[in-house]
């Protein structure tokens, strides 16, 4: 019995899926409606379907993080290309009103998400290219975006906000799907299709040896460089996805705004799911739980009243907590602590 | 010379790490104007012992006298301080400062508080200038220290070590990256250190090195002290048989001659690679490798050897040359083309580019073949655990389990995992760099057997080794390069001495002497 | 021995003369753009980016980086407004806010090197904690009244010519000279370069590593501190949104400045020139007048990817001729 616990103590989502499961708690202890979830005009609601309706974008984002974080890299670039595709999305499809009152787009959906992904994987490309083919540290090459990004948008939008009159398109972040958020959907649909890469094929290997050892990977023939790349192509598209459901649940596309800020969030979800910075480990789970235990705090925070202000102060001290625990020098000084006063009540 | 005056006396040290006891009773006794050897093999302790003299480490027991007072040196600067100086392995010049600088950092000298109290650059360099005129090293201060080739580096991160008048100079591994010539120009500078009456304590895993240079030799074995002895008394083989704990057989038994037969040696050779050449790290040359042949490649350090494999590998990009492959040409220019080709290359430096230490032993040995595969034709973790037992159990690898991640196993056992990386890729060609470098004698001599055993079913082995006396055991043939061309060749049975001699030999200067 | 100099000062020649250049292009393109004020007016208007970028120089030659900064610019605001708004004698308030600069700084610095943690993640979470600290203490902009900072922010400092500085530029200028001077030929400022050139290598010379590391982060947290107050001169408001993506401008200047992002190469001097460039970039889309705002975004991002490519050849030159 004991055994079991420690090794579940010691499993990689111990930790975050207790910190979710507090939060949870918490809530509800404050608000015991806040885990109540009804069925109405056929689908659900409540707080919990709401927490994972927000979450998704950054659900998303965070996924093709994690995957740029395991290969050693990082992108902070990500909240600049969830504007671009936000702002290509909402140029393509912008709305004009026809005769009889119908709104029709300016392009066929399909089109304007096509474009919108497309420009956003080549962002993610263009990032990876300058990490693998320049050599620049993942950090400073996405700072060039990060940068630059928001001016392309805001370039596109003529620095407007682009309203969007196209009713299909709402589907995304406002619609429901056998009585989930499609938006919901979405992202487990991204999760299980990155799940079953990584373990039906050699990338999950491959991936944790590039992240473990990047020299050693390239001398036993893996095409680091090639994975690399589609690491940061899939994170740039996983951004365009987040910015396509970002967009269609505000109905418009802010060049300004749209993903302020999301790179940190991104990198803080991951972190708390329990990822490596360093490379090599990483938890895809990890890192949903991290992003819902980021929502939830927000959700929480929102619903006991608590001026929403707080909220930055508690994401900053959850992440000196995560960063804590994570650190090997600080278990061993707490480990010391705690031998020490075990030794002296001997 | 026994009279010598001991200046630093450590007594019954003792320094436990958790789950081992990395130093117990040690004794080390330096004197004045005498170089010591200490020796052991790894994981003896010599590491440790240096970090407890050094003050990182505080010993659990023990004591240390400097001069016949206690002293407990509580970090490396304090330890200076004391007189006690220290070049660790991992020492390195900061190569964005210049020389002068790397000297005298941390021990500035400043103008006056007239003047602002500031770095004094130009006394810097003339005190730098002056310290190395006095060492007999002849080097621009002002020039940035990345810029110097390492053998400098070297001379003057001693010089740095020394500049506190360190009364005891400790040199960890020093020589373990320079070639002949630059050893010999840091036995001049010890030699002058020796005489201004430094005590020196130099690690070394080369035994000519110790008899060249050292007075006297402390030898360590597990953690233990085995004994002090003057150099003239033990001799090479005693020597060994101290560190290893056990009486060797007169001369390692080597394994019997693999029966080559005279066809193999004259079909088209496996690997075939003409002209290659690499600016800066390698002159054009010409290399062929048959089927179950095992290849030496002989030389001192900086004479091409890692070089060439790793152009041969794609690793390096080489300039010219092309290279065939079963008498056809074939493009190879990146690692995973030379996966393709089914070329195996065990790396030099293990840690660095060998293992992924957080990765299992199988999933360590199954990554070169699961790269070759490529993405989608993924192997099961069954199969790559049936391919792991499997290896694990012919190459004889010590491992708790093959979950076990391979940073926890020993030098050794990681060396045979990643050969056997490349044993599961079934290659026609390996490159073995260095394969028995920093693991124990016993491990050597196994892992010798393997490689032969490896030629004998036919893989072509290209075997690199700084220590010529493998080179020549194991080799059916023996290139030999110096200043980054090839020498010349011998064939199977050349003496050692025949290896030095092509190594020795004055380099050709004019066209026709090569004709 | 001439080359070498030459060969380490080029970053810094490359980006003095790209500065000369957009000046160049400036004049011969805008009229009155080459009156000495419209340069003055570059420090004037740049002093915190300035101040604060020379503090973001050492974090990034000791091979860090600092996130922080424009959330604890946007704190030091907010407490200088509070405390003013309260009562509080100017310099005190200024005093405090110099303190909480350098212990947060500090604190930063401590996490980062006793439990060995990655500054960027550190300092981001800093960056959330300032920012979260300035809407605690007020969501609203606070106008700043007080007589003294008003007279501070009006002060000219006349300099011939009907040309004339601010106390905050002339504050800039005096922290770049300082801090020429602590990289130069103090024993904290060349630690500094030798972290930045092997952190470990630094360690077994015996330098004082843990304390200089702890100390470049409380340097930067103090710059941006006094950034904050030269803020106030400027803005005579405390305000939580105040110097929003201001670091990012910071590690731009600083890189466009020559430093090497990986540490250990770069001048102070070149991070002013940094500064200076991204001045020039908005003066010259301001003359122009029919650029729209975001193409300095743009222009940035794309020198930003011009210096990095050319540290990057610059670094493989050596590493070969090496």
């Amino acid at each position: 019995m004991k055994n079991m616990f420690r090794l579940l103590m010691r499993h990689a989502l111990f930790w975050p899926s207790i910190a979710l499961v507090l939060l949870l708690a918490g809530s509800a202890a404050f608000n015991p409606a806040f885990l109540s979830v009804s069925w109405h005009d056929g689908h659900l609601y409540g707080n919990l379907i709401d927490i994972l309706n927000r979450a998704a974008p950054l659900i998303i984002v965070s996924l093709g993080m994690t995957l740029v974080i395991a290969v050693r890299g990082l992108d902070i670039s990500v909240g600049a290309v969830v504007a671009i595709s936000a702002a290509v999305a909402a140029l393509m499809i912008g709305g004009s009103f026809s005769a009889d009152g119908a709104v029709n787009s300016d392009y066929p959906l399909w089109a304007a998400l096509a474009t919108a992904l497309a420009v956003a994987a080549a962002c993610g490309l263009w990032n990876g290219l300058l990490v693998v083919k320049a050599g620049m540290q993942p950090i400073v090459a996405t700072l060039i975006l990060m940068v630059a990004g928001r001016g392309i948008a805001q370039l596109l939008t003529g620095g407007q906000i682009i309203t969007i009159y196209y009713a299909p398109f709402f589907t995304l972040g406002n619609g429901y799907l056998l009585g989930l958020p499609v938006a919901l959907w979405i992202a487990v649909l991204t999760w299980v299709a990155l799940h079953l890469l990584l373990s039906r094929t050699a990338l999950g290997l491959f991936v944790r040896a590039i992240g473990g050892n990047p020299e050693a990977a390239r001398v036993a023939g893996v095409r680091s460089s090639a994975i690399t790349l589609c690491v940061y192509t899939f994170c740039g598209l996983a951004a365009g996805i987040a910015g396509l459901i970002v967009s269609s649940n505000v109905k418009s596309a802010d060049a300004n705004n749209a993903g302020q800020l999301l790179e940190l969030d991104a990198i803080l979800a991951v972190t708390l799911g329990g990822t490596a910075l360093t490379g090599g480990r990483f938890t895809l789970a990890g890192t949903i739980i991290g992003a819902l235990i980021i929502q939830t705090l927000t959700s929480m925070i929102y619903s006991l009243g608590v001026p929403p202000e707080v909220n930055l102060v508690v994401k900053a001290a959850l992440v000196f907590t995560v960063m804590l625990l994570q650190s090997a020098e600080f278990r061993a000084l707490v480990g010391r602590a705690t031998r020490g006063t075990r030794a002296t009540s001997r | 010379m026994n009279e010598a005056r001991i200046v630093l006396e450590a007594r019954g040290i003792a320094r436990a790490f958790p789950g081992v006891q990395a130093l117990d009773g040690v004794e080390l006794t330096l004197r004045a104007g005498e170089v010591h050897a200490l020796m052991g093999q790894n994981g003896a302790g010599k590491s440790t012992l240096i970090k407890v003299l050094t003050g990182v480490y505080a010993p659990d027991a023990g004591v240390i006298k400097l001069l016949g007072e206690e002293v407990r040196p509580t970090s490396p600067l304090h330890a200076q301080d004391l007189g006690i100086s220290a070049v660790h392995q991992e020492s390195h010049l900061l190569p964005n400062l210049t020389v002068a600088e790397n000297i005298c950092a941390g021990r500035y000298p400043r103008h006056g508080w007239l003047r602002g109290g500031g770095i004094d650059w130009r006394e810097t360099n003339r005190r730098a200038r002056a310290l190395l005129a006095d060492l007999g090293l002849e080097l621009d201060v002002d020039q940035l220290a990345g810029g110097l080739p390492a053998a400098l580096q070297q001379l003057a991160t001693v010089a740095r070590a020394v500049s506190t008048d360190a009364r005891v100079l400790i040199l960890d591994e020093p020589t373990s990256s320079l070639d002949a010539g630059e050893v010999q120009a840091l036995f001049v500078l010890i030699r002058k250190l020796r005489d201004k009456g430094v005590a020196i304590l130099f690690v070394t895993h080369f035994l000519d090195q110790v008899y060249e240079i050292c007075d006297r030799i402390t030898v360590l074995r597990n953690g233990k002290f085995v004994g002090e002895y003057a150099c003239a008394r033990l001799d090479a083989h005693a020597l060994v048989s101290a560190m290893v704990g056990r009486e060797l057989a007169a001369a390692a038994a080597s394994a019997p001659p693999a029966e080559i037969s005279g066809d193999a040696q004259r079909s088209t050779p496996v690997l075939a690679a003409r002209g290659i050449s690499r600016r800066g790290q390698l002159q054009p040359m010409d290399i062929e490798l048959a089927r179950g042949e095992v290849l030496g490649l002989a030389g001192l350090l900086g004479s091409g050897r890692t070089e060439l494999a790793r152009v041969l590998f794609a690793l390096d990009k080489r300039d010219t040359g092309s290279i065939e492959i079963d008498g056809k040409a074939v493009s190879l220019d990146k690692p995973s083309d030379a996966l393709a080709l089914g070329l195996g290359f065990c790396p030099e430096d293990r840690k660095e580019s060998g293992i992924v230490a957080e990765l299992s032993v199988r999933e360590n040995i199954a990554l070169a073949l699961q790269a070759r595969m490529g993405l989608a034709k993924f192997l099961s973790p069954a199969e790559q655990r049936t391919i792991a037992e499997k290896l694990v159990a012919a190459l004889g690898i010590k491992t708790a389990s093959i979950e076990t991640p391979i940073g926890q196993l020993s030098g050794g056992n990681q060396q045979k995992a990643i050969i056997a990386r490349w044993l599961a890729t079934n290659p026609r060609v390996l490159f073995l760099d260095e394969p028995t470098r920093g693991i124990d004698v016993a491990a050597k001599q196994e892992l010798m057997n393997e490689i032969l055993a490896l030629a004998r079913g036919g893989t072509a082995v290209l075997f690199i080794s700084a220590e010529i006396e493998e080179v020549v055991r194991v080799a059916d043939r023996i290139v030999v390069l110096r200043d980054r061309a090839k020498a010349g060749e011998l064939p199977r049975g050349a003496s050692e001495e025949a290896v030095y001699a092509l190594i020795a030999q004055p380099a050709a200067r004019a066209p026709e002497a090569n004709a | 021995m001439n080359a070498l100099m030459n060969r380490r000062l080029l970053p810094l020649a490359v980006t003095m003369a790209l500065f000369v250049a957009m000046a160049a292009f400036g004049a011969f393109t805008y009229d009155g753009f080459l009156a000495p004020q419209v340069f003055l007016n570059l420090i004037i208007d740049n002093a915190f980016l300035c101040i604060v970028a020379v503090g973001m120089t050492f974090v990034i030659l000791s091979g860090g980086i600092d996130l922080s900064v424009g959330a604890v610019i946007a704190l030091a605001t907010m407490i200088s407004a509070a405390l003013l708004a309260a009562g509080w004698n100017p310099y005190a308030a200024m005093a405090v806010v110099l303190v909480v600069g350098a212990v947060f700084g500090g604190l930063q610095g401590y996490l980062i090197q006793r439990f060995g943690l990655a500054p960027f993640i550190v300092t981001l979470a800093g960056m959330f904690f300032a920012r979260g600290c300035c809407y605690l203490i007020s969501t609203e902009s606070i106008p700043i009244n007080d007589a003294t900072y008003a007279a501070i922010a009006q002060a000219r400092i006349p300099l011939g010519g009907g040309a004339s500085l601010t106390i905050g530029g002339l504050i800039a200028l005096a922290v770049v000279v300082l801090a020429m001077r602590v990289a130069h030929a103090t024993e904290f400022g060349r630690t500094v370069y030798a972290i930045g050139g092997g952190e470990s290598s630094a360690r077994l010379m015996g330098l004082k590593v843990d304390g200089t590391k702890i100390g470049v982060y409380l340097l930067s947290g103090l710059s941006a501190a006094l950034a904050g107050i030269v803020m106030t001169f400027y803005m005579l408001s405390g305000y939580s949104l105040h110097a929003m993506g201001l670091e990012l401008d910071a590690i731009a200047a600083v890189v466009i400045g020559g430093t090497l992002l990986a540490g250990g190469v770069g001048y102070v001097a070149g991070t002013l020139f940094g500064v200076l460039i991204l001045g020039i970039i908005q003066t010259l889309i301001a003359f122009d007048g029919s650029l729209s705002s975001w193409w300095t975004r743009i222009v940035v991002g794309a020198l930003l990817l011009l210096f990095c490519l050319l540290q990057r050849l610059f670094e493989g030159r050596t590493h070969k001729g090496a």
